[in-house]
Order: structure tokens, then C-alpha cells, then sequence
């Protein structure tokens, strides 16, 4: 950060602005651009989905509003924004408000871990994924209280059905992480990411990425691990009581989730920001020019979205493919085979490395 | 004033009849033609209508696409009251606009018409009306939505009021206790 920071004091000098307003600038700065970064993310994300979700189902997708329909998402957020907001007089009605906000400012925390390039990191914590860790149950737990406050039996059995599938899939996920852990011999994510500059974590950990990966999708609520708001059997889970725009925090919460659940994937397995074949786009092209040094920061930004939207892809193309999980197979899958062999996995690594 | 008003009508107006999500509420043979709305070859996607919401709390659009018995009519009732504010209603398919081939006093079990339990703004005919007519529909409820204005909203609600309850299963008038 600091080579930043004297540029950006220098900057603010030229035009007279003191250098204490600079410096408070400077750490306020980065989160406004990191909100700011994930309203249009996630706006674009749903979007991304219906789109895709249309052409793998051979049809068109969202295309009258807008040119080709990229304003879809926009007109939903208006309507839900303005939609009537329904307090039920049976809920508990501290935590039925409480929880969709906190649910969401959640994952706002879980943005500001992650290392976009090798400069633009704002909470650089020596054990980045532990905070990672504990910040990403947030969301589950106020999930749950949701489901409890609203007092209604739909959403009462969604919430069940999500805390039993939360207990089972963070074994797998510990144990996995551990193994990483082990190889790139760090807890800082920047740390983890300058690791794989010869050669990316996931040749030696194929297994690891795999349980993480499966992991993963159960911890994002996703099709096929979306138990918890089955809609054929209830009727929408956690969020049955939801309207307007406590609803519209869980939904674009979700989404949230998903893009910087992918994001975690790709620093821990496939280099984060670092390019594919270490070599710079920008210092090939514009190497000569004075400002290839920025574009530089700016090209790491662009790898690391580009991994995570390949991974993004996938995950759609699951939920695209194949049907939902009953509560027991999820379950099976998760403590009989996943839990096992993440362990194995973690054992084959540590011996590999004596 | 009217700068004002107009300009937050174009915005609300915009997002609402552009993102119309429908209940999955479908009680017969015209949930078939419904669901191949959604289906490729013809669908719904386009319009921005493929959210089919299971709970009416995240709906806009109550599409009763099917018969209405007079044991249903209650849960109807209770569907359209769960829906938030603006919420509109499609009566797709001729028995649901006045009781189709079920219409007169032979039929003891149908509902002629859900127009007698809740208001309805766009009537779709025919048994069982095409994917198309459904969009047709769609689309005229969009052009009503973009004439909507705000202040005009409370008459719009005032018109739009209930005249029944339900009460032991059954429904009857809203001034029942008074009555009896």
C-alpha cells in the first residue's frame, strides 16, 4: 500500500488539499470503491445467470429491457426497492429486521479480505483465511434466525435443513484449507497468492480443489445443495416471509456470496491475480510506457475476475444440470465420502512434502 | 410539482412493468400452458417474467391460471391478501373470467368468474389460452402499469378494495358480523 500512498498524497498536494485529509481519504476511499464494486457486480451477476440459465435451457434469457436486456436486473431492483415491506404480527421482530441487514453486511467483510492485485488489499490480516473463515458463517447463522423469527413452519424446517447442511460441509472445508494451508506454508491470502507464482496449488492439491469446490456450492445454497429453500417442498425456505426489500438483501446477499466465494477459489487454487502463464499482458504491449507500472495493477484485477467468472460459469452450468439433493444423500455425501477424504488428503500431502 | 411527480412515475413505472414476477399459482389445465410459457420455443424470459416466486410475500403477479372450485376460492382469497403492494392479477382461461363451460347453475362447484372474490385486471379467455395470448397478456398489463401515477394511487387502492372474508371456510361478505 505504501507506494500508493505517496502517490496519491503527491496527487492530492498538487491540488492543495492538506495531507491529513489525504491520509484519512486514503483508508475511506477503498471501501467506498469496494461497495460500490459489489452493488454492480451483483446486479450484473443475476443478470449473468438468467442469461445463461436461458441459453442452456435453448432459449433467450432476459432481452426487451435495455440493448440485449442488461437493464433487467436494474428494473427488479427498482420494483423490489419500492415494493410494500409486510411485518408479520406473529414474527419476532427485532431479529425478523436484523437479519437480512446483517446477512448482508456480512459478506461486505468478506470483500474487503480478498487481494485484488498486489497493492489493493485493505484488511492484510496474517491469517486472512481465518477471518475468512469465521466472517463466511456469519450469513449462515442469520440465515437460520430468519427462518426462526418469522414464525412460519416452512421456513422454520428450511432453517434446520441449512444448519444440518452447514455442520456437515465445514469439515470438509476446514480440512482442505488446512491442506493448502500446509502447502503454500501461509495464512496471509496475499502471501498464499505470491506462492503460486511458479506453479499454482491446484496440480498438487487436485483432490483438495474438488472437496472444496463440492464444498463449496453446499456453502453457497446452491442448486444442487439448496435444501434449504427447496421450492417444491417449501416454499421458500428461510425467506418465505420476506418481501420487498429485506428480501431483496438475501437474494443479491446470495449473489455477493457467490462472487466472492469464487474469488477465495481462485486465490487459493488457481493464483488469484496472478496472470496464467506468468507473463504480463501489459508489460508485453505496453511495456515502453510510462504508465505500464498502473495498468500493471489493473491487468491483476482483470486475471483475478476472469478466474472467477470461469468458476462462476461452472457453478451455473451445475445448477443448470442436475436436479436437487435429497436432506439425506446431501448429508451421506458429505460425512461419509467428503468429510474421509478430505483427511486422507490432508495425510497424502503432509507426507508428499516430508 | 409535475416535474417531479412525472419523473418518479417514468422510474417506478420503468421498474415495475419491467420486472413483473408471477406466484407459481396454477389449479388446472391452464398451469400447462403456463409452464410451457416458461419453456423454450416460447419463453416468458424475455419479458423479464421468468421469476416464478413460490411465496406470494416476493410476487407481483397472480397469474389463476385454472378452474377456481368454491373450496379454493378461500386460499385465492388468502394468496391475493399475502401479496404485497402493487400486486396485479391475470384471469387466465375461461372458467377463471366467468366460469367457461362450468358457467351457469348446473355446475354446484365452480366459482363463475374469480372477478366476484378479487379484482382482477386483465381478463385471457379461451380454453385453454396459447403461450402467445398469455404474452399478449402480459403485455397489456405492462402498458396499464406505465399509466399508473402516484397520485393517483390511493383512489387505485380504494377502487381495488375487498368485498369478502373468509369465515369457517367459507367466504361471505365483509359486513357478515354486522348482519347477522
Amino acid at each position: 500500500m505504501n507506494f500508493l500512498l505517496c502517490k496519491f498524497v503527491e496527487v492530492l498536494n498538487s491540488f492543495n488539499v492538506s495531507e491529513y485529509i489525504a491520509l484519512i481519504l486514503f483508508s475511506v476511499l477503498p471501501f467506498f470503491i469496494i461497495i460500490s464494486f459489489l452493488v454492480v457486480t451483483v446486479i450484473f451477476l443475476v443478470l449473468f445467470e438468467r442469461k445463461l440459465l436461458g441459453y442452456f435451457t435453448q432459449r433467450k434469457g432476459p432481452n426487451r429491457v435495455g440493448l440485449w436486456g442488461i437493464l433487467q436486473t436494474t428494473a427488479d431492483a427498482i420494483k423490489l426497492l419500492c415494493k410494500e415491506n409486510i411485518e408479520l404480527l406473529s414474527s419476532d421482530k427485532f431479529l425478523f429486521t436484523l437479519s437480512p441487514i446483517v446477512a448482508f453486511t456480512a459478506i461486505i467483510i468478506l470483500w474487503c479480505i480478498i487481494p485484488y492485485n498486489s497493492e489493493f488489499n485493505m484488511i492484510n490480516s496474517s491469517v486472512g483465511v481465518l477471518i475468512y473463515l469465521v466472517a463466511s458463517s456469519f450469513p449462515m447463522l442469520f440465515h437460520f434466525l430468519a427462518g426462526y423469527s418469522s414464525n412460519n413452519k416452512y421456513s422454520i424446517i428450511g432453517s434446520y435443513r441449512a444448519l444440518a447442511l452447514t455442520v456437515s460441509y465445514s469439515v470438509p472445508v476446514i480440512f482442505t484449507l488446512l491442506s493448502v494451508i500446509y502447502i503454500t506454508e501461509s495464512m496471509n491470502l496475499n502471501q498464499m497468492v505470491l506462492f503460486q507464482t511458479s506453479r499454482w496449488v491446484v496440480f498438487s492439491n487436485i483432490l483438495g480443489f474438488i472437496i472444496f469446490y463440492i464444498s463449496s456450492i453446499a456453502k453457497l445454497n446452491r442448486c444442487p445443495f439448496d435444501l434449504s429453500e427447496a421450492e417444491s417442498e417449501l416454499v421458500c425456505g428461510y425467506h418465505t416471509e420476506y418481501s420487498g426489500m429485506r428480501f431483496a438483501m438475501f437474494f443479491l446477499g446470495e449473489y455477493a456470496e457467490l462472487f466472492v466465494m469464487c474469488m477465495l477459489i481462485s486465490i487459493l487454487f488457481f493464483g488469484g491475480y496472478l496472470p496464467p502463464f506468468g507473463i504480463y499482458l501489459s508489460n508485453i504491449f505496453m511495456g515502453n510506457c510510462p504508465v505500464s507500472h498502473y495498468l500493471l495493477y489493473f491487468e491483476q484485477t482483470f486475471w483475478l475476475i476472469l478466474k472467477t467468472l470461469i468458476i462462476i460459469f461452472s457453478i451455473i452450468w451445475i445448477r443448470a444440470t442436475l436436479p436437487r439433493f435429497t436432506q439425506k444423500t446431501a448429508l451421506e455425501l458429505f460425512w461419509k465420502y467428503l468429510t474421509p477424504l478430505s483427511i486422507v488428503n490432508l495425510i497424502i500431502i503432509i507426507l508428499v512434502r516430508i | 410539482m409535475n416535474i417531479i411527480v412525472s419523473t418518479i412515475d417514468t422510474v417506478l413505472n420503468w421498474g415495475r412493468a419491467n420486472s413483473i414476477w408471477p406466484l407459481t399459482f396454477a389449479t388446472s389445465c391452464c398451469g400447462i400452458e403456463m409452464m410451457c410459457a416458461s419453456a423454450s420455443n416460447f419463453d416468458i424470459a424475455r419479458f423479464g417474467s421468468e421469476v416464478f416466486r413460490p411465496s406470494p410475500r416476493q410476487a407481483d403477479l397472480l397469474i389463476c391460471a385454472g378452474t377456481i372450485t368454491h373450496k379454493m376460492a378461500p386460499v385465492l382469497l388468502r394468496l391475493y391478501e399475502q401479496m404485497p403492494e402493487p400486486k396485479y392479477v391475470i384471469a387466465m382461461g375461461a372458467c377463471t373470467c366467468g366460469g367457461g363451460m362450468f358457467s351457469g347453475k348446473d355446475a354446484y362447484s365452480v366459482v363463475n368468474g374469480i372477478d366476484k372474490i378479487i379484482p382482477v385486471d386483465i381478463y385471457l379467455p379461451m380454453c385453454p389460452p396459447r403461450p402467445e395470448g398469455l404474452f399478449d397478456a402480459i403485455l397489456k398489463l405492462q402498458k396499464e402499469i406505465n399509466k399508473e401515477s402516484i397520485l393517483t394511487r390511493k383512489e387505485f387502492l380504494d377502487s381495488h378494495k375487498l368485498s369478502l372474508k373468509e369465515e369457517n371456510g367459507i367466504l361471505v361478505r365483509k359486513d357478515y358480523d354486522e348482519l347477522y
